[in-house]
């Protein structure tokens, strides 16, 4: 396992505590190309931000991490690990199904529509993976899941059905679900475009608190205030290439591309 | 009024004085009086005709309500219509999963299916099964090596009673898969799309995640199809098997009392349907339970069980 992992490092000059590695990117549907070659590091522990227009390739590169969307070249690897391949001399041999499922497990991911199971309560959304897919005991889960909750401030909501919540609780029980896994990296897809002005705020600050305890995030959104307080880099995506990235203060600041500072002036 | 002035209701002094003297009148709407009044003539020209002639001859009709052979034939379609039912939502399931399947063969495979089950009229399927030893005289299974380890004459075991399951599980099906297709894709793709991301793999997420919000859907047209099963079913008298309406037109042939056994038919067949309808409700609510936040009044219940009707 770790041996795989330190034959990655060696072979790719993977950084030491690197979480998201990407070099070179690429990802087309048919005719289209997406993605032109994505070079990006996340470190443990930091927030990186990806803005830019919609169209940009920001949430195609998002779903590549976990391998929702199978890329089509280039190299990315989530902890030094390919997530959807085992690499065998010159080969990536695609994983079998369980495999994939189980290190797709420690990737959490947040969609901008939440997609929390509509059948099920607050309790049974948080506890269903935990329980189906890593065996653990339905009691243990329930208590795990209680101290999510909490710390999203949404225990008294256990027994509702998402229905029943406003987008911003329905993100924040998202958010638990997804923690309850005990992911290695969060992926976050615009979690708060689909929300009311107001209730942004809660969820932002569900988010901030998880940046706090050290949680490695990466984040697709147009909260550009969200990013420069929170964010380690921001990253800003044009066409399917990475145009500028840097520290958010100064890059905010002091854009450099003309196409930067154009997209800033607009979402400012 | 003008854009930018500010709406404002101004009442001359008084006019609240007159506004509580108003009185409204309502509308007279003649025609919902004439609708009325002839939908009550009919009602009682119909019942007259009912009540008075003698033809019906309600006391027979009463008098064979509970006949052994009648309750006989009650209990076969009631055992045809819920195994064929179940056999269908089983392998209408496989089919439905086999249509939205990656594989085009699968896809192909499903498609041609349902075009065929539901194409051909059922009493034709029917038929067909009932004189499948035309076609084929012997199934037997025989494995190299070992030799022939199962072996039957068609005649033996396609009896009609066999045959009206294979022939009527194989039609329905082809409509069930077509239901439950629909209700699979009825559920929103984030939801599949999440559940992977959580690490949950396909067959997983089909049972736990899409299938339960399908069943929302799926239910209302599939209790429809129960009950429309259960009317179809009267179609194997014609291979004589001794369902309701066998027994009855058994019983007629001998006694001429043609229409009083048809409405001991009609009978059964309205009763059950009507608690169909009933189960049917509050398997709707049970599934439907995500949706609902106050409790559904009784009420409708009572309604859904007259309205003789599956969907809502």
């Amino acid at each position: 396992m770790s041996n795989i992992k330190t034959e990655n490092r060696a072979r790719f000059s993977v950084p030491d505590n690197s979480m998201v590695f990407a070099r070179g990117v690429r990802k087309s549907y048919a005719q289209l190309e997406v993605l032109k070659g994505i070079d990006l590091d996340v470190p443990v522990g930091s927030v990186a931000c990806i803005i830019g227009p919609s169209g940009s390739g920001k949430s195609t590169f998002l779903r590549c991490i976990n391998h929702l969307e199978k890329i089509s070249g280039g190299i990315l690897l989530v902890d030094s690990q390919f997530v959807g391949y085992d690499l065998r001399g010159d080969k990536l041999h695609e994983v079998r199904d369980d495999l994939l499922c189980a290190r797709r497990a420690e990737i959490g991911m947040l969609f901008q529509s939440f997609n929390l199971f509509a059948h099920m309560t607050v309790m049974e959304n948080l506890i269903e993976a935990p329980t189906q897919v890593r065996r653990v005991p339905v009691d243990q889960a329930k208590a795990e899941a209680e101290v999510l909750l909490r710390r999203v401030g949404l225990l008294d909501k256990v027994n509702r059905y998402p229905r029943e919540l406003s987008g911003g609780q329905q993100q924040r029980v998202a958010i638990a679900r997804a923690m309850a896994m005990k992911p290695k990296v969060l992926l976050f897809d615009e979690p708060t475009s689909a929300l009311d002005p107001e209730l942004v705020g809660e969820v932002l600050q569900v988010m901030r608190d998880l940046a706090e305890s050290g949680m490695t995030m990466v984040v697709v959104t147009h909260e550009i205030g969200f990013a420069r307080e929170i964010g380690d880099q921001l990253v800003f995506m044009d066409g399917g290439v990475i145009v500028e990235q840097g520290a958010p203060r100064e890059m905010i600041a002091n854009p450099q591309s003309p196409r930067t500072r154009e997209f800033l002036s607009r979402v400012l | 009024m003008e854009a930018g002035v500010p709406a404002e209701i101004r009442a001359e002094p008084g006019a609240a004085d007159i506004a509580s003297r108003l009185t409204v009148v309502p509308r007279r709407n003649y025609g919902i009086w004439i609708g009325t009044a002839l939908a009550l003539v009919l009602a009682a020209v119909i019942f007259r005709a009912f009540a008075s002639n003698p033809a019906f001859a309600w006391d027979t009709a009463a008098g064979y309500l509970f006949h052994p052979s009648i309750m006989r034939g009650l209990g076969t379609t009631l055992i045809l219509t819920v195994v064929i039912m179940l056999l269908a939502i089983v392998i209408g399931t496989v089919i439905a999963i086999m249509r939205v399947s990656p594989s085009p063969v699968l896809r192909g495979f499903s498609a041609v299916y349902v075009w065929f089950f539901r194409g051909v009229p059922a009493l034709i399927q029917l038929i067909f099964w009932f004189n499948l030893s035309l076609l084929v005289r012997e199934i037997s299974l025989t494995l190299p090596f070992i030799g022939t380890v199962f072996s039957a004459r068609t005649n033996d075991f396609m009896t009609p009673f066999v045959s009206a399951i294979v022939a009527l599980s194989l039609c329905e099906a082809g409509y069930m898969a077509e239901i439950i297709r629909a209700g699979i894709k009825s559920v929103p793709s984030g939801q599949a799309e999440a559940a992977s991301a959580l690490g949950m793999p396909y067959r997983m997420t089909l049972k736990r995640i899409t299938l339960p919000q399908a069943m929302r859907f799926v239910l209302p047209p599939t209790g429809n199809e129960a009950i429309n099963l259960l009317k179809m079913t009267s179609l194997v008298t014609f291979i004589a098997v001794d369902d309701l309406f066998y027994s009855a037109q058994s019983i007629y042939a001998r006694t001429f009392e043609t229409i009083p056994l048809l409405i001991v038919v009609a009978f059964w067949y309205l009763a059950v349907v009507s608690i169909m309808s009933v189960g049917q409700h509050f398997l709707e609510r049970h599934f439907g339970r995500s949706d609902v936040r106050t409790e559904a009044m009784p009420l409708r219940a009572l309604r859904n069980a007259f309205s003789l009707r599956g969907t809502r």
